[in-house]
């Protein structure tokens, strides 16, 4: 069977190259060696942790907020089975969809373990041994990244576990230790602390969410204390032990030093993914891969093999999947002879904990390196009408912009729903908006969004409600 | 948008001129009608409005010529009256310079704003902050390069251009701004100069000299008057014509009234430009030079071809006068379709006088010499004073120029012709 495009893995990079490359009218093979598509995003990723962000989310607000309002439950109580079930059905729907859009673009699937068996040619091995091979004018590796493990910790998905048993605990662990203050560490942490976890959270570097705004981290750090979570900055893990039916960690400075045992019921290693390309056969292939296992691609995503491509997780930038998405969109465009573009510098990084925390565009750090003047515009949700009677008054929305120019270089949300409101951000500076534009622009009252507007006027020290 | 392009005009007809605008951009248009005059050899049509909208930037001003098909314009369709504050006020594409200045100080004009008016309020090209400078600096954003996405303006495209609009200088009339700096003269004639600043008349009247200069197309022709007749006729007049009528028998009655026959016969040199429009006035309001301290003052003697000689000859005398004195009224110095210089008072044989703007001539008297011409063949002894008219030729063609003056010519060296208008 011949088609003008393979696409090895169905996560977000993967399925939405082949569907765009099949609205442009190419004939279009999807290997996928999971049961289900959606690859871990759908899977074992931001669906379902995101199902359960918004369940514990609500069953903290249910159980602190409802009171305030007139809504007289007493305490909840917590069903986690059914609180899984509800996170599995949210799976099911988004991976059956999937399916769906599959089948509807006329997309082929193909169960099993893709192999790249020379150019052109894709083996796929099937769970059962069986192995059929499919070719192609194009081959696209979209197969995502892994969990990276931690020396001297073994990650068994019962006790001690990745993103992906974090997801599927049968109970609440009374405490829970996460390694690794990342976007998973924190975001894990925060569902299990407020379905009654206690959580300790340890960190090498001497700050949470390397990469963000580091102003956005130290807010966003103390509001997380406020809610119950301890941190260990500068410290990291150097072994797990099983000591009776509790785990010991071993914690030292991460400079060396003297350590203390910390002692969890389930222990989470969030320190990191790392790119997955296990049975492709790249070196066979001839396919060069960077030191950290990152596929090496050119402008348009082309690898070093004519005919052989790489989006995603699987090569270089950052791991999100609405980057993976765009660079599927990208391919998918080249190779019908179009332009495919992705702008990496208005790509949202979002953490979905509560307040969320979404950014696009350059932080302060950034800023300070480059040497680039700017100007800051900052409004708290404390001076927000609709945050006010949400009871939602957490965070603030800073907006960075060009001294000279004016044009928005940075927009930072910590807040409700800052996941969302940053897509207007992403849309003005995608125009080369200045924060002039966007404090000119007319934003619905009451909502949160205008805390973003006042934002924009702070830049010029004209915020109205501050 | 509807386009509108030059319709066919006729057969072996590829072009025509724009001779009109009948609306600005941003007005209001209705379906057919009629939006701007074209002028061809044969003849002038009318271009009608292709649909109802508002008319957007001309493609084409007036006095351009246009082919066949080109396109004039555009209009936005659909749109109502736009309740605009779009704040420049559109100037008539050729407006030239205030030319009803009187003699006063009148304040210049403010920073000039460019003709068409900053991109409408609906367009949603323009970025919120890029419609506010626009507005408030009168930059068109159109013309500024656009860095954003697509090629757009952005804000900071919008101040790129404010400051390169403020470095370069604007082309206001200043009286000083245009004027090169002047390379120090060596210091021991520094020494032995003195600087005055002009008075704010000099200054008026300088500006206005220059600014009539470079308006009209303006040239002299000259021609010569025996004023022998005249002279003979005030020698035998005047004591009488002093007793009877309170005022000395002068030569500028006689001018004057020479003047308005020959206006009436070429009323071009009475005509005034205005924009592409000529106005010819059918009145006679005469303008005459009086040298005074501060300068050169014309007041206007009105309804000259109503007044008898005499009263011309006292208004001259009471407004010389007055002028010397300082008295004269701003009204006084306005309205004149006409002027006459005498420069001969002082001595001058022959001058080209600049034009009292906005008429289209003006007459130099000069002095009257004794010289020898010749009469029928034989050489004679005439009191001969050379006549100048300049003219602006662009409302006044070269025989109409030339004619007038003989036309003076001829009244002043038989003045039955006055009594019989010829």
């Amino acid at each position: 069977m011949s088609y003008d495009l393979i696409v090895i893995g169905s996560g977000p990079g993967g399925y939405v190259c082949a569907i765009r490359a099949a609205q442009l009218g190419m004939k279009v093979a999807v290997v996928e060696k999971d049961k289900t598509f959606g690859g871990t995003c759908l899977n074992v990723g931001c669906i379902p942790s995101k199902a359960l962000l918004h369940a514990s989310e609500l069953f903290e607000e249910s159980g602190h907020l409802f009171d305030k309002m007139g809504i007289k439950l007493g305490q909840p109580k917590l069903d986690l089975a059914a609180m899984m079930k509800f996170k599995d059905e949210g799976v099911d729907g988004n991976v059956k969809g999937v399916a769906f859009l599959f089948k509807k673009n006329k997309i082929d699937t193909f169960a099993g373990l893709g192999r790249i068996a020379g150019p052109g040619k894709v083996e796929v091995k099937a769970a059962d041994g069986t192995s059929q091979a499919i070719e192609g004018k194009a081959i696209v590796i979209a197969t995502g990244s892994d969990v990276a493990r931690l020396r001297g910790v073994e990650i068994d998905e019962e006790r001690i576990v990745s993103s992906t048993g974090a997801l599927v605990l049968d109970k609440v662990p009374q405490r829970l230790l996460v390694i690794g203050a990342g976007v998973i560490g924190l975001e894990l942490g925060s569902v299990w602390r407020r379905l009654g976890s206690e959580v300790i959270v340890v960190e090498f570097l001497d700050r949470i969410l390397p990469g963000l705004d580091s102003e956005v981290c130290r807010q966003f750090q103390r509001l997380l204390e406020k809610q119950g979570i301890t941190f260990k900055l500068s410290s990291k893990v150097t072994g797990v032990e099983l000591s009776g039916n509790k785990l010991k960690a071993t914690v030292e400075p991460a400079a060396g030093g003297a350590g203390e045992a910390i002692d969890a019921d389930v222990v989470l290693v969030s320190v990191g993914r790392v790119p997955f390309t296990e049975g492709l056969g790249l070196e066979e292939a001839g396919v060069k891969t960077d030191n950290k296992g990152r596929v090496i691609v050119d402008a348009r995503y082309a690898t070093n093999v004519p005919g052989i491509y790489a989006i995603g997780d699987a090569i270089a930038g950052p791991m999100l999947a609405h980057k993976a998405q765009d660079e599927g969109v990208a391919v998918a465009e080249n190779l019908a002879g179009r332009s495919g573009h992705v702008n990496y510098d208005v790509i949202p990084n979002v953490v979905y904990t509560y307040p969320e925390i979404a950014s696009v565009g350059k932080s302060e750090d950034e800023l300070k390196q480059a040497g680039t003047a700017y100007k800051i515009g900052k409004f708290p949700f404390t001076a927000n009408g609709r945050a006010k009677v949400n009871l939602q008054t957490e965070g603030f929305v800073k907006i960075l912009a060009d001294a000279n120019t004016d044009r928005v270089l940075g927009v930072h949300i910590v807040g409700a729903d800052a996941g969302n409101m940053i897509a207007e951000a992403a849309v003005a500076m995608e125009f080369g908006a200045a924060s002039e534009d966007i404090a000119r622009t007319c934003h619905a009252h009451p909502t949160l969004t205008e805390a973003v507007k006042e934002a924009a006027l702070a830049v010029d020290k004209r915020a109205i409600h501050m | 948008m509807a386009d509108i392009r030059v319709p066919t005009l006729g057969e072996s007809v590829t072009e025509a001129t724009i001779g009109k605008w009948f609306k600005k951009p941003g007005d209001p248009v209705a379906v057919d009608e009629p939006l701007v005059e074209l002028e061809t050899d044969k003849v002038t049509i009318e271009v009608p409005a292709p649909a109802a909208g508002v008319l957007g930037d001309i493609a084409a001003k007036d006095g351009e010529t246009v082919a066949v098909g080109a396109l004039l314009g555009q209009i936005k369709e659909g749109e109502g009256a736009p309740g605009k504050s779009t704040p420049a006020p559109l100037g008539r594409p050729d407006q030239k310079t205030d030319t009803t200045a009187p003699i006063n100080a009148a304040e210049e004009e403010p920073r000039p704003r460019p003709e068409t008016a900053s991109k409408p309020a609906d367009d949603a090209r323009v970025a919120p902050s890029v419609r506010r400078l626009a507005a408030e600096t009168g930059i068109d954003a159109s013309t500024v390069p656009g860095s954003g996405k697509d090629g757009r303006v952005t804000k900071g495209d919008m101040m790129a251009a404010i400051e390169r609009a403020a470095a370069a200088p604007t082309p206001v009339a200043q009286p000083a701004a245009a004027v090169q700096v002047r390379a120090p003269s060596p210091s021991d004639d520094a020494a032995r100069e003195e600087r005055v600043k002009m008075t704010r008349l000099r200054q008026t009247i300088a500006r206005r000299l220059k600014e009539a200069q470079s308006t009209a197309a303006m040239l002299t022709t000259f021609n010569e008057v025996d004023m022998s007749a005249v002279m003979h006729l005030r020698n035998q007049y005047k004591e009488l014509f002093e007793k009877k009528h309170g005022v000395k028998l002068g030569f500028m009655g006689f001018f004057v009234k020479a003047c308005v026959q020959a206006l009436k016969e070429i009323p071009a040199v009475n005509a005034e430009i205005d924009g592409t429009d000529l106005i010819y006035k059918n009145y006679y309001h005469i303008g005459v030079a009086v040298g005074t301290e501060k300068g050169l003052v014309v007041p206007v003697v009105r309804e000259c071809d109503r007044k008898s000689l005499a009263q011309i000859e006292k208004e001259i005398a009471d407004m010389g006068r007055r002028a010397r004195e300082g008295t004269l009224k701003i009204e006084e110095m306005q309205g004149g379709t006409f002027t006459i210089s005498n420069g001969g008072v002082y001595g001058s044989l022959m001058s080209t006088p600049i034009l009292n703007a906005p008429q289209s001539g003006i007459l130099g008297m000069h002095k009257i010499q004794e010289r020898p011409v010749a009469i029928a063949g034989k050489v004679e002894i005439r009191p001969m004073m050379y006549l100048a008219l300049s003219y602006d030729h662009r409302i006044v063609d070269g025989r109409e120029a030339v004619t007038f003056l003989v036309r003076v010519k001829d009244v002043l060296e038989d003045p039955a012709r006055f009594l019989l208008d010829l």
